[in-house]
C-alpha cells in the first residue's frame, strides 16, 4: 500500500511530531517499507482467533481503597521545566 | 414545520473513594495545587496503574441500581490525545467492554408518572487534571490533583425529548448517586458533569438529525437554559435551509448562548485499543450477588413504599425520598409521632424552610427526628395550635430543650378546655354588644369576616393559646344563641 | 584470589571470596571502577558512573560481611541498564529527552538488588528508549563490541553486555522486549535471560512496549544469573501485570541431569536463510546437550516467519501511547522559547527523540489510527495468539526449544543502519518468545572468526528452571563461556 507523505504528515500531526520538508521523503520512504513489511500479516487467516493483548490468562489485581500516597509536590517538581505556586506552567491553552 | 428535540446524555461522576483509581493517592476536594498527584498520577517514567477495589464495586452498585446487566469482563483501553491537563498522553478508560452494560432507569416526573430513560452503558474511567488560564501571564497553569480521580461515565439512548425530563434524569441521578453513598453528586463542585448530545428532527420522522455536543454543563438550570438556547439555534439554522455541523459546545451562562469549542475543533482520532498495563477485570456472581444484597433500599422503591405504608401522596413521596438523609428522617419521627402526613407537612414546611434559610443540609439540622417528633405529638393531641407550634419549632431550633420543655418553659399549653374558652367568649361577647348585633344582623358572608373580630379578641385575652378550632365553634355557637 | 583475575570471576566466585572474606567488597568495586576508567573509553558501555555512591555502598557491604550478615548477593558490583529508574542518579534510556532526568524513585528491581546487598557502578548505554538492535541509536554515543570494537555489541542492552563481556561487572541488568538482551549477550559472548513475562516487576522500568517488555539478568554463567533472578523475582502489587506465581529456588536443581530432557528444534529456525556456520555452531553445541543425555525432537512454529510483522505492529503501537507522555510538561526536555502549546509539544517532541524512536511512533501511531487499527493492530493480536499456540503445542512434544539467538554473529558499525527492515530482521529468532511471554536465554556456544555465537533456549511459561539447569550443564561441559575477548586498555 502506498504511503505518500501527506499520509506520513497527518500521522505525525496526531503523534505531535514534525517532519522538516527536506526529511519528508526520506521518512516516507523508510515509512513504507516498514508499512509494506507488515502489511503481510493480511494473507493470514485469523477468522475466529481472539486478539492477545497480554499473553498470559492473567486477571486484573484489586488494591484496597487506602491512601498510600502523600504529599510529594517538592520532590516531584524538582525536575519540571517550568513550575509556580505549585502549578506546571505551560504556553496558553486557548480553549 | 414542528420540530422535535432529541437527546441523549453523558453523565461523569466523580466516584467517592478514598484514594484514586490507579494509585494510592488521595482523592479529596480541596487540596493545594499538585500535592494530591504522585508519580503515578503525573505519567512519570516507568509508572503503572493498579486497580481501586472501592470504585470496581461503586461502578457494579450502580449498575445494580438501574437494573443495569453488569459486564462479567470488563477492559480497560488507552483513549489518546494530547492535552496538558492529560499527563501520560492518553486517558485509560473503557471503551470496547464496559463495566455496565445496558439497563433502564425510571425518572419520577412532576405529574407522577415514572419516564423511562435507557442507559446504554457505564463505563469507568481515570479523570484529568485542571487548567488555570488567567492567573499566570501568557500561561496556563496546571493542576494534577483531579487526575486519577475516578469516574463513572454514564451514557443514555438519546431518549429525551423536553429539558424536564433531561433535568429529572439528572436529578434522580444524584439522588440514586447519594443513596448508593457512591458520589456526593454535586454539579456545582464539579463531582457531576452533565454533556448533553442536542439534535432535532421533524416531528414523526424516524432518523436523527445531527447532533451537537454540549459538554460541562454545571447546574440544572443551566441545563434548561442551554437546551432552549441550542434547539433555537439548530431550529434557526435548519428553518433557513441550513446543516447543523456536528461539534462540541460549551454553554455560556453569562450570554446564554452556546458556543464552538476552539481547541476540540480538530477532529481527534483517538485510536483506543486495550491497555496493555492493566488486565481485564472479571467479575463472577459471588461477587455481584454480595453487593446486590448489600444495597440499600433505592429512591424508587422507598418512594413506593412511602406511598402505601404511610398513605402519603405521590409528590410528597418524591421529596421525601430525594435524599436518604431526608427519608430516614421522616421515617424516625413518624415512628414516634404516628402521624405520617402531619410528620411529612412539618418536614416539608417549616422544617425545609428553616434549612434552607440557613444554608444547612438535613444532616445538619439542629432539630433532631425524635426533637421534631416531639412536636408533632403535641399538635396530634391538641396541646398545640399549629401557630404555637411553630414558636416551640422556633425554641427547637434554638437548642432550648424538648417540645414539652419548651411548652412548658414559655407557658404555650394550647387552650382547649371548653369551659375556659366559653369564658373568654362570653367576656368579649359581654364587651362588645356593638359588634355582636352587628355580626347578627349580617349576611353569612360578611358574617365570616365579622368573626374574625371576636377571633382576634378572644387570642388577644388568651394570649394565643386558644384552641382555634374549639373557638370558632364555640363563637359560631354563642354569638348565633343571641 | 590475585587481584587481576577479578574481570574473569563469576558472581559465584567473588561471592565465595567475599564471604570468606579473601575479598572486600570495596577492592573489588574499586578494581572494577579502574577497569571501566581504562577500558569504558574505548567501549563507551557505561554511561553513568556513580563512583562515590559505589565506594559507600561497597563500605557497607563490608560491614555486613563482617558481621556474618551477608546475603547471596551482598558486595557484587552489578550496573543497571539506563532504563531502570534509579533514584538520586540519571535515567536517561539513552535519550536527549530524559538527558537530564533524575528520578526520585527507584524501580522495583533496583530496591531488589539493593536490598540484596549489591553495589551500584553506574548505568548502561542502550538504544534510545530500548528501540534497536546495535546499541546505535544512542544519543550519547555508540557502544564498541569488546570483541571487535569496530562492531556492534548489539541492542538494546548492548552496554550491559559489552560491560558484562569486558569485565566491568559481573552482573547487569538488562531488559529485552524484541530480543533486547538475548541478541546483546549472543554477540558479546555473554549468558543472558529474559524471563517469562510477568516473572519480574516492571515497575520503574521506562516502558517501551507494555506487554513486552521483562527486565533479566545478564552475566557470564547461568549459576549466575540464577543468582540475580532469584532477587529480582516476584510478584509486585504495584506492577500489575507481575504474576503472583511461586518464585521457585532456582538454583537448587540447577546442579540435576538433563536426562530424558526433550528439547525442540524448530524446522522454521534452521531454513536454507540461515548463515551454514551458525547452523554448524548451534548443532555442535545441541550436541554436547545430546551427550547429558537431552533428546532432540523435531518441532514446527508455523508462524515463525510471521513474528517479525506482528512485532513491529504491536511494539511501536504500544511504544507510540507509552511516549506520549514525553511532552515537555512536567519533566525531561523541553524545546526553547516555545511560542504555543502546539509548538511546545511539536518542538520538544521533535528534537528530544531520535530518528528510531520517531519512526517507530509514527509507525505505531498509524497502526492505531481510524481506518487501519482492525487490519493492523487487531490482525496483529490474532496472529500474537497464533504464535502463542505454536508454542503451546510445540511444548507438549519437548520441554525447552532451541536454536541460535541471533542470524550472525556482531556486524559492524554502520552496516545495518540504512535499511530499518535489515536491523528489524536481527530479532528474527527472538522476538515471538515475547510476543508468546515465554523465558528465553542465550548462552555462549562458540565462535565464528573469533566473534561469538549464542545458543538459544525457550522454555514453557515460568519454567526459567529448566532453562538454568540445561544452560548450567552445558557450561558444566563447555568452556565457550570462559573464553574473554582480548582487551587493549585505552592507551596501550
Amino acid at each position: 500500500m502506498p504511503t505518500t507523505p501527506a499520509d506520513v504528515l497527518s500521522v505525525a500531526q496526531l503523534a505531535r511530531l514534525r517532519i522538516e520538508d527536506s526529511a519528508l521523503d526520506d521518512v516516507t520512504d523508510r515509512f513504507g517499507r516498514i508499512l509494506d513489511l507488515v502489511a503481510q500479516l493480511q494473507q493470514i487467516d485469523t477468522e475466529g482467533v481472539e486478539p492477545m493483548s497480554n499473553p498470559h490468562d492473567m486477571v486484573q489485581r484489586l488494591r484496597p481503597d487506602t491512601v498510600t500516597e502523600g504529599d510529594q509536590r517538592e520532590e516531584l517538581q524538582a525536575a519540571a521545566p517550568s513550575v509556580e505556586d505549585g502549578f506546571f506552567l505551560v504556553p496558553r491553552v486557548i480553549d | 414545520m414542528n420540530w422535535e428535540v432529541v437527546m441523549g446524555l453523558e453523565v461523569h461522576l466523580q466516584l467517592a473513594t478514598e484514594s484514586k483509581i490507579f494509585s494510592g493517592a488521595a482523592n479529596q476536594f480541596g487540596a493545594r495545587p499538585n500535592e494530591q498527584a504522585c508519580a503515578v498520577d503525573l505519567g512519570m517514567p516507568g509508572m503503572l496503574p493498579v486497580l481501586n477495589a472501592q470504585a470496581v464495586r461503586y461502578a457494579v452498585m450502580f449498575g445494580l441500581g438501574v437494573g443495569a446487566t453488569i459486564g462479567k469482563r470488563s477492559v480497560f483501553d488507552r483513549k489518546n490525545y494530547f492535552y496538558p491537563d492529560l499527563p501520560k498522553g492518553y486517558q485509560v478508560s473503557q471503551f470496547f467492554e464496559p463495566i455496565v452494560c445496558e439497563g433502564l432507569f425510571e425518572v419520577p416526573m412532576a405529574d407522577g408518572s415514572l419516564f423511562p430513560v435507557r442507559i446504554t452503558r457505564a463505563h469507568l474511567e481515570e479523570d484529568a487534571g485542571k487548567s488555570v488560564h488567567d492567573a499566570y501571564a501568557g500561561q496556563t497553569g496546571i493542576d494534577l490533583n483531579r487526575a486519577g480521580t475516578p469516574l463513572l461515565e454514564i451514557v443514555t439512548e438519546p431518549d429525551f425529548r423536553t429539558a424536564e425530563q433531561a433535568v429529572a434524569y439528572l436529578k434522580s441521578l444524584h439522588s440514586l448517586a447519594t443513596y448508593l453513598g457512591i458520589s456526593d453528586g454535586n454539579m456545582a463542585e464539579g463531582s457531576m458533569r452533565c454533556d448533553i448530545n442536542v439534535s432535532l428532527r421533524p416531528q414523526g420522522s424516524e432518523t436523527y438529525g445531527t447532533r451537537t455536543e454540549i459538554k460541562n454543563v454545571n447546574s440544572f438550570r443551566f441545563v434548561e437554559r442551554a437546551i432552549a438556547v441550542e434547539a433555537e439555534r439548530q431550529r434557526d439554522i435548519l428553518e433557513a435551509g441550513g446543516e447543523v455541523t456536528q461539534e462540541t459546545r460549551l454553554y455560556d451562562a453569562d450570554r446564554n448562548e452556546t458556543r464552538s469549542m476552539r481547541s476540540k475543533e480538530v477532529a481527534n482520532d483517538y485510536r483506543y485499543f486495550p491497555e496493555p498495563d492493566l488486565l481485564p477485570i472479571l467479575l463472577d456472581d459471588h461477587y455481584i450477588e454480595a453487593i446486590r444484597a448489600e444495597l440499600p433500599e433505592l429512591p424508587g422503591a422507598k418512594r413506593s413504599r412511602f406511598i402505601d405504608t404511610y398513605a402519603l401522596n405521590d409528590y410528597d413521596a418524591s421529596l421525601l425520598v430525594d435524599s436518604r438523609a431526608m427519608a430516614d428522617y421522616f421515617e424516625t419521627a413518624t415512628a414516634i409521632s404516628k402521624a405520617p402526613k402531619l410528620t411529612a407537612n412539618w418536614i416539608l414546611g417549616d422544617l425545609a424552610a428553616a434549612l434552607n434559610r440557613a444554608a444547612l443540609d438535613i444532616t445538619a439540622s439542629p432539630v433532631s427526628a425524635e426533637a421534631l417528633a416531639g412536636l408533632i405529638l403535641r399538635v396530634a393531641d391538641e396541646t398545640l395550635s399549629s401557630k404555637l407550634a411553630k414558636q416551640v419549632f422556633d425554641g427547637l431550633w434554638q437548642n432550648e430543650g424538648s417540645a414539652d420543655a419548651i411548652i412548658e418553659a414559655r407557658g404555650l399549653k394550647q387552650v382547649t378546655d371548653t369551659g375556659a374558652i366559653e369564658a373568654m367568649v362570653q367576656q368579649v361577647i359581654d364587651d362588645h354588644p356593638g359588634q355582636v348585633a352587628q355580626y347578627q344582623a349580617a349576611d353569612e358572608g360578611k358574617q365570616k369576616k365579622l368573626l374574625g373580630f371576636f377571633v382576634g379578641q378572644v387570642m388577644k385575652a388568651s394570649q394565643g393559646q386558644a384552641n382555634p378550632q374549639r373557638l370558632n365553634a364555640l363563637l359560631k355557637d354563642m354569638l348565633a344563641k343571641r | 584470589m590475585a587481584l587481576d583475575n577479578l574481570t574473569a570471576a563469576t558472581a559465584v566466585e567473588l561471592v565465595s571470596e567475599l564471604q570468606t572474606r579473601r575479598l572486600s567488597a570495596t577492592e573489588l568495586t574499586q578494581s572494577c571502577l579502574n577497569r571501566i576508567a581504562a577500558v569504558n573509553p574505548r567501549l563507551n558501555a557505561v554511561i553513568t558512573v556513580c563512583e562515590e555512591q559505589a565506594l559507600r555502598e561497597a563500605a557497607e557491604a563490608d560491614l555486613m560481611l563482617q558481621r556474618g550478615d551477608g546475603g547471596p548477593l551482598t558486595g557484587l558490583p552489578l550496573l543497571h541498564k539506563d532504563i531502570f529508574c534509579t533514584r538520586g542518579v540519571a535515567t536517561t534510556c539513552s535519550s536527549k529527552m530524559l538527558e537530564n532526568f533524575v528520578p526520585p524513585y527507584d524501580a522495583t528491581v533496583v530496591s531488589r538488588l539493593r536490598a540484596a546487598g549489591t553495589v551500584m557502578l553506574g548505568k548502561t548505554n542502550m538504544d534510545e528508549f530500548a528501540m534497536g538492535s546495535s546499541t546505535e541509536t544512542s544519543a550519547f554515543g555508540v557502544t564498541r563490541n569488546p570483541w571487535n570494537t569496530d562492531c556492534v555489541p548489539g541492542g538494546s542492552s548492548g552496554g550491559a553486555a559489552a560491560a558484562v563481556a569486558a569485565g566491568f561487572a559481573p552482573l547487569s541488568t538488562g531488559t529485552d522486549t524484541g530480543g533486547s538482551i538475548r541478541q546483546p549477550a549472543s554477540l558479546c559472548g555473554i549468558t543472558g535471560l529474559k524471563p517469562t513475562y510477568g516473572r519480574v516487576s516492571r515497575l520503574g522500568i521506562i516502558a517501551f512496549a507494555s506487554s513486552l517488555d521483562q527486565a533479566g539478568p545478564m552475566t557470564r554463567t547461568a549459576e549466575d544469573a540464577a543468582l540475580m533472578l532469584q532477587v529480582m523475582s516476584g510478584v509486585d502489587p504495584g506492577d500489575s501485570t507481575s504474576a503472583d506465581v511461586e518464585v521457585p529456588d532456582f538454583r537448587s536443581q540447577m546442579g540435576d541431569s538433563i536426562q530424558g530432557l526433550r528439547i525442540g528444534i524448530p524446522q522454521q529456525y534452521f531454513s536454507q536463510s540461515l548463515d551454514a556456520r551458525v547452523a554448524q555452531t548451534i548443532q555442535a553445541a545441541l550436541d554436547e546437550l545430546v551427550q547429558e543425555g537431552a533428546e532432540l525432537v523435531d518441532i514446527d512454529l508455523p508462524h515463525t516467519e510471521q513474528g517479525i510483522a506482528t512485532y513491529y505492529i504491536i511494539a511501536p503501537a504500544e511504544a507510540s501511547a507509552n511516549l506520549s507522555r514525553y511532552d515537555g510538561v512536567r519533566f525531561g526536555y523541553r524545546c526553547e522559547a516555545p511560542k504555543d502549546l502546539a509548538d511546545l509539544y511539536e518542538r520538544s517532541r521533535t528534537e528530544g527523540f531520535g530518528d528510531e524512536v520517531k519512526r517507530r511512533i509514527l509507525v505505531g501511531t498509524y497502526a492505531l489510527s481510524a481506518g487501519f487499527y482492525d487490519a493492523y493492530f487487531k490482525k496483529a493480536q490474532q496472529v500474537r495468539r497464533l504464535i502463542s499456540q505454536d508454542f503451546k503445542h510445540a511444548f507438549e512434544h519437548c520441554d525447552v526449544i532451541a536454536g541460535p539467538a541471533a542470524p550472525g554473529v556482531a556486524f559492524g558499525l554502520g552496516s545495518k543502519t540504512q535499511d530499518p527492515l535489515a536491523m528489524y530482521l536481527e530479532d528474527i529468532y527472538t522476538l515471538s518468545v515475547n510476543l508468546a511471554g515465554l523465558p528465553g536465554m542465550s548462552v555462549p556456544a562458540g565462535l565464528i572468526d573469533d566473534m561469538p555465537v549464542g545458543l538459544q533456549l525457550i522454555g514453557r511459561a515460568f519454567d526459567e528452571a529448566t532453562l538454568l539447569r540445561a544452560a548450567h550443564r552445558f557450561q558444566l561441559r563447555t568452556d565457550h563461556h570462559r573464553i574473554r575477548p582480548t582487551l587493549a586498555e585505552v592507551g596501550s
